[in-house]
């Protein structure tokens, strides 16, 4: 067997572990053994990368990759172990970026190493995509860390004539990308660098820190690009397949990440240029408020892997017949080791024991049932609230909206878990005919349909997961 | 023009990664939404495969330029490797299958206490 053949075989090992790890990191159960399959793909890649004689044959440069090598994995390790657990958003911002740099640098030397007059003009292209998206990636992804660690307002950073300069910014790469097509002027491809590094920083600016992780996730995406335009370049099956990989999955990626968060994508990365706009025009409409929702398998999982869970029962579980298919999921949850109790509401339902009786009826063990005031202590320590059909009874206006007409009433402090879910028929209001604040909360999913029908399909998300 | 200087060795590369977009889009069709984030991290750990393209690139360097940015490129691919797969493996210890449901564990206190 060649050399070269056994590199080609070497490499397709690594590939194989790279689509084995993406798929393994889309289930709860698998992805770490995803993540280890993964790591043992790039280093078989690496390690045999040092057996090619463009790798060893000249000493001196040989001696620069080793360098090199352990000079990013003394930062990079202790970097990414110590980092807190509340930081890691931003340690993948900056550790995308510098892959896009670095892919932004392959295409950038490896132009200059070309033989000048002969370069076709597909090689050309290729060179700019890969400095082009790697530049936008690098100085976006700092921008993403700079916003997420602090380091300045995470609020969207507008100016005025933002529209018109990004739009002569993105006019002024295109004209010097043809140019550079033109001419295949090292000088020229420079400036495309230094623009592009540019074009990433007001890409960024605009948008929000909450929304700065779905941003990760697509400047994920085009680090995956750059990277597969390098591949291009140096005529690597390898990495154009790994850099496919995830530039396609981080595409999809990011479009679930922003359905998840009830925005679309073009909302989300524009939408602060729409502010500009309309300064001054105050708050958007009740109505197209964004809203999150989720599929059952979503929140199956999320039920599955929590620690402490309180049902919230209403109106909805009682007419849905739904207790029996509650305790099922209770029972499927204690199971896993979850702790699960119901937080009863005095006039839960339509009458005051409405749910007691109900759930007794279910045999639900009595010491899952936790009256109102017994529950609501145990609210902040709470993973999840699952809201099974109540509204009225977690509505936060009742504590802070001192005119509305449920001022006053004591509510189950649904709003103090860390996440709530809503099993709900619709955005319709409840009984009380207000609306709910804790409907368009952050922490909030919804999951619409029957209580019964959804409660059965979480059962078996959660049995799944 | 461009169509004109492409080979038969590039079309076999655009063949590449035209089916690998594909499998990319379809291996993460379906992922709950608290995988999102391990997720994004362990694929950017494994575009960190630029490393191999950094080695080789530095490897058949010249001059200045070529050897200073190539060995900037080397160590910025190296923290996307190392960095990516580090984090990624320790957002995902959260995860770990709890050890056994909490009745036995209390069991087992009283046990040892006993």
């Amino acid at each position: 067997m060649s050399r070269a053949t056994a590199t080609d075989l070497v490499y397709l090992i690594a590939i194989v572990g790279f689509i084995l790890a993406l798929k393994g990191l889309s289930s709860p159960k698998r992805a770490r053994l995803g993540n280890l399959v993964g790591a043992a793909g790039m280093l078989v890649a690496v390690a045999w990368t040092f057996s090619r004689p463009e790798v060893y044959g000249t000493t001196r440069n040989l001696i620069l990759i080793v360098v090199a090598v352990v000079v990013g994995t003394i930062i990079g390790v202790p970097a990414a172990r110590m980092v807190k657990m509340t930081a890691m958003p931003q340690m993948v911002a900056i550790f995308n970026g510098v892959g896009g740099g670095a892919a932004a640098l392959v295409s950038l030397t490896e132009f200059i190493a070309l033989p000048s007059k002969s370069i076709a003009i597909y090689k050309i292209c290729e060179v700019l995509f890969g400095v082009l998206v790697g530049a936008v990636s690098f100085s976006g992804s700092a921008i993403a860390f700079a916003k997420l660690q602090e380091l300045m307002t995470g609020r969207p950073v507008t100016y005025p004539a933002q529209q018109p300069l990004n739009a002569a910014l993105g006019l002024g790469i295109l004209a010097l990308l043809v140019a550079s097509v033109a001419t295949a002027s090292t000088p020229l491809v420079v400036v495309v660098l230094a623009l592009s590094l540019v074009l990433g920083v007001a890409f960024v600016l605009p948008i929000g820190g909450a929304d700065v992780p779905v941003l990760i996730s697509l400047l994920n995406s085009f680090t995956g690009l750059a990277v597969a335009a390098s591949g291009f370049t140096l005529n690597s099956t390898l990495l154009i397949v790994a850099g496919t990989l995830v530039g396609a999955s981080g595409i999809l990626l990011t479009r679930m990440m922003s359905q998840a968060m009830g925005r679309s994508l073009p909302n989300i990365l524009f939408s602060a240029f729409g502010s500009v706009i309309t300064a001054g025009g105050g708050e958007a409409g009740e109505e197209g408020r964004p809203v999150r929702s989720g599929t059952a398998d979503d929140i199956g999982v999320l039920l599955a892997y929590a620690r402490k869970v309180a049902i919230v029962p209403g109106y909805g579980l009682a007419v849905a017949q739904a207790q029996h298919t509650a305790r099922e999921l209770a029972d499927a949850l204690a199971e896993r080791g979850v702790e699960v109790y119901y937080a009863i509401h005095p006039v839960a339902g339509r009458m005051p024991g409405h749910m007691n009786v109900l759930l007794a009826e279910a045999n639900v063990p009595y010491d899952q049932l936790k009256e109102m005031d017994e529950a609501n202590p145990e609210m902040s320590t709470t993973d999840v609230a699952l809201v099974v059909g109540a509204n009225d009874t977690v509505n936060p206006a009742a504590n802070n909206t001192p005119g509305s007409p449920i001022y006053g009433m004591p509510i189950v402090h649904a709003d103090q878990a860390e996440n709530i879910i809503f099993l709900k028929r619709s955005m319709r209001p409840g009984f009380a005919g207000i609306d709910n604040e804790l409907l368009y909360d952050p922490k909030t999913t919804m999951l619409f349909g029957d209580a019964k029908d959804s409660l059965t399909k979480l059962v078996a998300a959660v049995k799944a997961a | 023009m461009i169509v004109a200087s492409v080979g038969p060795g590039l079309l076999s590369l655009i063949t590449v990664f035209v089916l690998a977009a594909f499998v990319g889009y379809e291996v993460v069709s379906k992922v709950p939404s608290i995988l999102h984030t391990p997720l994004m991290s362990g694929s950017n750990a494994i575009h960190g495969i630029i490393l191999v393209g950094t080695m080789l690139v530095l490897g058949e360097a010249h001059g200045a330029a070529q050897l200073t940015l190539g060995f900037l490129a080397v160590v910025l691919a190296t923290l996307n490797v190392v960095g990516g797969f580090v984090v990624t493996d320790r957002m995902l210890e959260m995860f770990k299958a709890r050890p056994t449901p909490r009745r036995e564990a209390e069991e087992d206190k009283g046990g040892s206490a006993a």
